[in-house]
């Protein structure tokens, strides 16, 4: 049967994707998904609207520290706040994220600082932040290798888990959350995970953000169908989301968490979603996409979604506004701190080369301590120099 | 021009002179490429003859193959030298013995642009010299240009090979201008797979390709004004390796300095020693060294200077290969 392309614009849901928030913040009632929203308390809602409204912040913050010269790179996921926000507050603290390098929400969400966040970017380390210490996984730039770890770490949960009844499943098993994006999709890396993951019956959420776009290229040359739709080719549920929709986004990861966690094996969601800004700050979307395009989904954009429904619920307290510019000014914080870090990974707080020597092997290696002794001597030879130069004005 | 846009100017004219050249690859249609190297190209031949391919280096690879096998030649770009990895499995297994497998039935002329190397101040995965993989792969040649002349001719002759060719095209130097003279004479007999001495001297010869071609340039320079005459090899190839120009080089300087940015160990310039000793024993003054990359992953950006072959580096083993 042939499949048409989904539409460009593509902020038509397709048909069966779960939204349970309208654009003005009026809250529908879902058979399978309302469930996991009830209890919800009020500072769930507000810590969402929070992580969402301060990631967009920092992440502003990273376009402009980058066109000032301070970042190599910036990686903006501006518009992908809901998703993210909503996929976070459904995993417990002890579930592991193994993201790729859009998923700030996620790593700030887990306690990771802007400034370790930043040190990528910077050009400092390739990953500034202790996976263990968050259980966020460090970046992947080699898009889609991540969702064969994520597997195989779920995989590791499974084996250790497997003599505990689904009781003590449900209290205190571990699931694993596989990001990727819909130009991963294609990556051969998410097919190989997914067999696995389902072989096993393993304890993995595939989280794929479809945010239209890989770089250039829209989604509709990966797939011709949702990409939650490949689920079933694997044998397990996949379930397309509106990624604009932070209550949605949450209902269902609550719900797929729950499925891999008691055993039932992996399950993927697709947030259907978009980046509203560029793909990296070297990136110039005028060249691929439309204005009609952005304002399009402008108009869907999941932080003023969640802002109405706030207001309109009471649960933003009883002076929203205060709230709200409680909110703005941790905001304001947030950036300015980040700003600061960023400023400061200079001179004596740069890394050197010794680190990386330190670092590569974890037992000793003769060619690298060869190596080091002569970066040490030659490195020596310049400051040499320049007190020579020093002492001589 | 550019090198940039030298090789543009090439893969239009590979693609107008021949029908059954087809470029592919993530995101070089609309966008012309994150370096812009494909620009325009969409435009004038079309989506089909310019792939924005789905986003899956084996299947580049691989369809490419298949591709070729059909009569086609294909130019495929991998967007940066981290990600060609996950077609590595298609190029050094499948690509390289294509030909060897059929017992010289079946050529498979796919051509492979990778940009490489670093001192970008690029992020992890963006700045690698992984040349030596390939070049460990018999059935691939692997090519890299220097100079927007070269760059022009090498990626000309390379779609036109009846074999597979690897590209590293040497990023940091993209926007480097020169005279490309597009003539039919223009590349003046000299083949893809050719070195070149791109400066003549009698006391010591530098071998450098690609990002490293103006440093060895900067260096001869800078041992002139100590009085010391530096031959400049451009190896521009360096799969097949043109031993016969670094003999006749290193047998009139008497001593060799070879540089690359991939890590010294297990690097081509191992190779090349080892090949020149056995060639020019008798000629050398003083023993074959290599000024390359540590035994490390590619570093963070901040501290890529560090880990770099640069001027200073390049001296000092010119000095060395005197105290002899
Ligand atoms: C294996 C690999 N190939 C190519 C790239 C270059 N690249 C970086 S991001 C990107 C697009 C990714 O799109 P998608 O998976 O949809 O994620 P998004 O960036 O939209 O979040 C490309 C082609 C890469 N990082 N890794």
């Amino acid at each position: 049967m042939p499949q048409t392309p989904p539409p460009t614009p593509a902020t038509e849901l397709p048909d069966g994707a779960v939204r349970l928030l309208d654009a003005d913040g009026t809250l529908h009632e879902d058979a399978r998904f309302s469930p996991y929203l009830q209890g919800l308390a009020d500072e769930t809602l507000q810590r969402m609207y929070r992580l969402m409204a301060t990631e967009r912040r920092v992440d502003q913050e990273g376009t402009s520290l980058q066109r000032q010269g301070q970042l190599a790179l910036w990686v903006p996921a501006v518009g992908q706040e809901g998703a993210q926000a909503g996929a976070l507050t459904a995993l417990r603290d002890e579930d592991w994220i193994f993201p790729t390098y859009r998923e700030h929400l996620l790593a700030l969400g887990r306690g990771v600082t802007p400034g370790q966040l930043f040190e990528l970017f910077r050009g400092t380390a390739h990953a500034g932040w202790t996976a263990a210490d968050h259980r966020v996984q460090p970046y992947t730039l080699v898009l889609a290798a991540q969702t064969l770890h994520a597997t195989g770490y779920a995989w590791g949960i499974a084996r250790d888990q497997s003599d505990w009844d689904a009781e003590r499943r449900a209290a205190e098993g571990q699931v694993v959350l596989a990001c990727f994006g819909d130009g991963a999709s294609s990556e051969g890396d998410v097919h190989e995970s997914m067999v696995f993951a389902a072989s096993y019956d393993l304890p993995v959420v595939f989280f794929c953000q479809n945010n239209q776009w890989a770089i250039s290229v829209p989604a509709s040359t990966q797939t011709r169908v949702p990409l939650a739709r490949r689920a079933a080719g694997y044998g397990f549920e996949g379930v397309t989301v509106d990624g604009n929709d932070p209550l949605a986004m949450h209902a269902v990861t609550a719900w797929a968490a729950e499925q891999a966690r008691t055993g039932a094996g992996p399950v993927m969601i697709e947030a259907h979603t978009f980046r509203s800004g560029a793909h990296t700050t070297a990136d110039d979307p005028t060249k691929y996409r439309t204005r009609e395009e952005e304002q399009a989904w402008a108009a869907v954009d999941p932080l003023a979604r969640l802002a109405a429904h706030l207001r309109a619920t009471g649960a933003a307290g009883a002076d929203p506004d205060a709230f709200f510019a409680d909110v703005a000014a941790e905001g304001e914080e947030l950036a300015r701190r980040t700003r600061e870090a960023v400023l400061a990974m200079t001179g004596d707080a740069l890394p050197t080369l010794d680190d990386v020597f330190e670092t590569v092997y974890a037992e000793p290696h003769p060619l690298v301590a060869e190596e080091l002794a002569w970066h040490r001597q030659w490195q020596a030879g310049f400051a040499d120099a320049e007190t020579a130069e020093g002492d001589a004005s | 021009m550019t090198i940039a846009k030298a090789i543009n100017r090439a893969l239009a004219d590979e693609l107008a002179a021949d029908e059954k050249v087809l470029l592919m690859g993530e995101d070089i249609g609309s966008l012309g490429g994150v370096y812009r190297v494909t620009e325009g190209l969409k435009a004038r031949f079309g989506a089909d003859r310019v792939v924005d391919s789905p986003l899956a280096e084996s299947g580049i690879i691989g369809t490419s193959i298949g591709l070729a096998l059909r009569g086609y030649r294909p130019v495929a770009e991998i967007q940066f030298d981290g990600f060609v990895f996950p077609g590595f499995n298609q190029i050094t297994t499948q690509l390289a013995k294509m030909r060897a497998r059929t017992r010289g039935a079946a050529s498979v002329p796919v051509t492979i642009r990778i940009p490489y190397g670093g001192g970008i101040g690029s992020i992890e995965h963006h700045s690698e010299s992984p040349e030596a993989l390939f070049t460990h792969t018999a059935g691939l040649r692997v090519i890299t240009p220097s100079n927007a002349h070269d760059a022009y001719w090498m990626t000309r002759q390379a779609v036109r090979s009846q074999d597979p060719v690897i590209i590293f095209e040497p990023k940091r130097r993209y926007w480097l201008k020169g005279e490309v003279d597009l003539s039919e004479a223009g590349h003046r007999g000299l083949s893809a797979f050719e070195a070149q001495v791109v400066r003549e001297g009698t006391d010591v010869t530098i071998a450098a390709w690609g990002p490293l071609v103006p440093v060895a340039l900067a260096a001869a320079n800078a041992a002139a004004e100590d009085g010391r005459s530096v031959e400049v090899v451009d190896l521009r190839s360096l799969s097949p390796v043109d031993f016969d120009a670094l003999q006749a080089s290193v047998e009139k300087t008497g001593r060799m300095v070879i540089t690359h940015e991939a890590p010294t160990f297990g690097g081509l310039g191992g190779e090349i020693a080892a090949r020149l000793m056995e060639r020019s024993f008798l000629h050398l003054e003083a023993p074959i060294l290599r000024v390359g990359g540590f035994h490390l992953p590619y570093p963070p950006s901040r501290v890529e200077e560090q880990y770099l072959p640069d001027l200073d580096r390049l001296l000092d083993a010119v000095d060395r290969t005197f105290a002899y």
